[in-house]
């Protein structure tokens, strides 16, 4: 436990200082979701009823590209090897490290949606399912994508390869978070089963993940 | 100019130039609020929402000129390798950055009621956004790249490019709007401006300038002293051993 | 303690490095590992330390033979430091107490780190980051230590210090393997060369 808690503090304290890109994320998802209406055409109409797609989208690329850097660091300055050598198991030094990152890309991301929303013309009645959803989901995307960033640690282009490999796990995710605001849109408790099994697919990639990971720095480090 | 390059001269200059800025400042704005909010009259068609526009105006036009004081400033840093003109451009960024946001925020607020809703992709609310974005970039350099005459290079290039830029995405987002013309777009202002709502909207735009300059000067002077600190520390380290 | 290897084999990315290699070492006793470059040194220290592919042979510390527990038992410094730029020396350094126990200001001591405490890691030189790695040495009591090409861009005061935490070290009966070409002011009582095909001498 006590491993646990310097790792998740060390993590937040080195995304808080300079350089963490902790702005970055959420000006990337500022971006994406502001390009949007370039392509599509700026019909209010047409923007709120693709808004929570394309929220859940840039939402999830915006978390991909931040979670290229997960291992990245701690493998080029050599700290990741005395992370895995350790007297805590990995699996909860893994734990700890996406929680970090959780807490300092992930909340600031799903901060930032209610503007976004404003952007697409998103009812704001869909508002607070939408950062429900986005609250519930985003862990899963953050334990799967560290998954895919152990495998691709220390692989030149290893960002590119961190995409292919992860963003068709996304898939569900994805479908399960739209269709939970899109059928909050419809009415009072549509949304309550698809955010059921959204929450479950948090909680099974919070217990599968890190064991991956695990397994896949282990692998790396050879 | 050159004589005010020197950091040392820049601190005694700006030591005293501040209080007088400052009071000048405090008077314009107490000056303009006051005719923005209660001499001008009401718009015959947008009533007192109007009012807004003493705020959102002026901020609008401080975000462009805070990206060409920067643009002149990271020119001066590159050309004559000013020791001054890159503490001006990084300083800058973060207060336009904040006149953008504000006029992205009262033109939302001002939008609500126009247009009845809090966001339209009106040509000229994109481009402040466009210009935000361009802001974020310009401070994402000096944040990451950790070396100031690296960071301060590589961000006085992508300010002039940035700067090229502007007139070019403005113009593609007045295509890219009038290709999908929405319903009416209100123009502010128009031709002929009655001069009771003139000359507060000036009296306005002066106090922001004048804002900027005592933000600027603050930004600036903070800046200096974390490079002494800085080289200072260098200093300690190396002779340390 | 005993740390010994029987016929012990490595590879390094699949192609075998260190082939049928022996030793015994007990409390007290330190090796020197040298050779050419490229004949696994590093490959030797990274297996021992649980990095590396052991593809034949025994590996043991006492009873030990399970690779996670024996590498619990060694403190390995390889290449990289460890450090965090953006972290100032003593947060670095706490990090490592709050993460494998340990005294914060025996480390900074040992070193002499304690003028430069409060730095940013990024200001460092590479000598004063390579002691801040060094300093883990102090920090936490490990039975084996695992040193390679410890005394890189150290200066004379430095490397003689290390030499000294090295000489402390082993007449506490600690066991140490050390893979360097710079002279130490203090001998090691084996000495194991590698040849060009990680065979022994």
């Amino acid at each position: 436990m006590n491993e646990f808690m310097a790792v998740l503090r060390r993590d937040i304290k080195l995304a808080a200082a300079q350089g963490g890109g902790l702005g970055m994320a959420i000006g990337f998802f500022l971006i994406v979701v502001s390009l949007i209406p370039f392509g599509v055409g700026p019909d209010l109409n047409l923007l709120a009823r693709v808004a929570p797609g394309i929220l859940w989208i840039a939402l999830l690329l915006s978390v991909l590209l931040s979670l290229d850097r997960l291992f990245q660091a701690d493998y080029e300055d050599g700290s990741l090897e005395h992370l895995v050598v350790g007297r805590a198991p990995l699996e909860f030094i893994i734990v700890a490290k996406v929680l970090a990152h959780w807490i300092t890309t992930g909340v600031p991301l799903i901060m930032a949606t209610p503007i976004l929303g404003f952007f697409l013309n998103l009812e704001p009645d869909a508002f607070g399912i939408l950062v429900l959803t986005m609250l519930i989901g985003t862990p899963a995307l953050n334990f799967v994508g560290a998954a895919g960033a152990a495998l691709t640690v220390g692989i030149r282009r290893g960002g590119l390869l961190l995409s292919l490999i992860v963003l068709p796990l996304y898939v569900p995710i994805l479908v399960f978070g739209v269709s939970a605001v899109q059928s909050s849109m419809l009415g009072p408790d549509g949304s309550m089963q698809t955010m059921m099994i959204l929450a479950a697919f948090t909680l099974a990639s919070a217990a599968l993940a890190p064991i991956a990971a695990a397994a896949a720095l282990r692998a790396n480090l050879r | 100019m050159f004589r005010y390059a020197n950091p040392t001269r820049f601190m005694a200059l700006t030591s005293v130039l501040l209080p007088w800025t400052i009071a000048l400042t405090v008077v314009s704005f107490a000056a303009g609020l006051y005719g923005g909010l209660f001499t001008a009259p009401p718009d015959y068609q947008q009533g007192e929402t109007v009012r807004i526009m003493f705020v959102h105006v002026p901020a609008a036009w401080m975000a462009m000129a805070a990206y060409s004081f920067m643009a002149l400033a990271s020119l001066v840093a590159i050309v004559w390798k000013h020791p001054l003109a890159d503490v001006a451009a990084k300083s800058a960024a973060p207060i336009g950055a904040c006149f953008t946001f504000l006029a992205l925020v009262t033109g939302s607020l001002w939008g609500k009621p126009m247009w009845g809703a809090w966001w339209v992709w009106d040509a000229r609310l994109t481009s402040m956004l466009i210009l935000f974005f361009l802001y974020l970039g310009y401070i994402a350099i000096w944040q990451t790249i950790e070396e100031p005459i690296r960071a301060g290079r590589i961000a006085a290039i992508l300010a002039m490019v940035g700067f090229i830029n502007i007139p070019i995405i403005k113009f593609s987002v007045e295509w890219w709007n009038s290709l999908h013309q929405s319903a009416s777009i209100i123009k502010v202002g128009g031709p002929s401006i009655h001069i009771s709502i003139l000359w507060p909207l000036l009296v306005m735009i002066t106090a922001y300038t004048l804002l900027f300059a005592v933000l600027l000067m603050l930004s600036m002077r903070s800046e200096v002293l974390k490079r002494r600190i800085r080289s200072i520390r260098i200093a300690k380290v190396e002779g340390f051993g | 303690m005993k740390l010994s290897a029987d016929k012990l084999c490595c590879a390094r990315g699949g192609r075998p490095v260190v082939s049928e290699l022996s030793f015994s070492l007990s409390s007290g006793d330190g090796m020197m590992l040298s050779g050419p470059n490229g004949s696994g040194k590093t490959t030797l220290l990274r297996a021992i330390a649980g990095f590396g592919e052991i593809t034949g042979g025994e590996l043991h510390l006492d009873s030990l033979k399970d690779t996670d527990e024996l590498s619990q038992a060694c403190l390995y410094i390889g290449h990289h430091n460890a450090i965090k730029p953006q972290l100032s020396v003593q947060e670095n350094i706490d990090f490592w107490a709050s993460f494998g126990g340990g005294d914060v200001a025996a480390a900074l001591a040992s070193f002499s780190l304690e003028p430069i405490k409060d730095v940013p890691a990024s200001m460092l030189s590479a000598g004063q980051r390579r002691r801040v790695g060094l300093s883990r040495l102090a920090l936490a009591k490990r039975p084996v230590w695992l040193l390679d090409e410890p005394a890189t861009s150290l200066d004379k005061a430095s490397t003689k210090t290390l030499s000294q935490l090295m000489q402390s070290y082993l007449d506490e009966g600690g066991i140490l393997i050390a893979a360097s070409h710079t002279d130490f002011d203090i001998t090691l009582n084996k000495n194991l060369v590698l040849g060009d095909q990680g065979t022994a001498l």
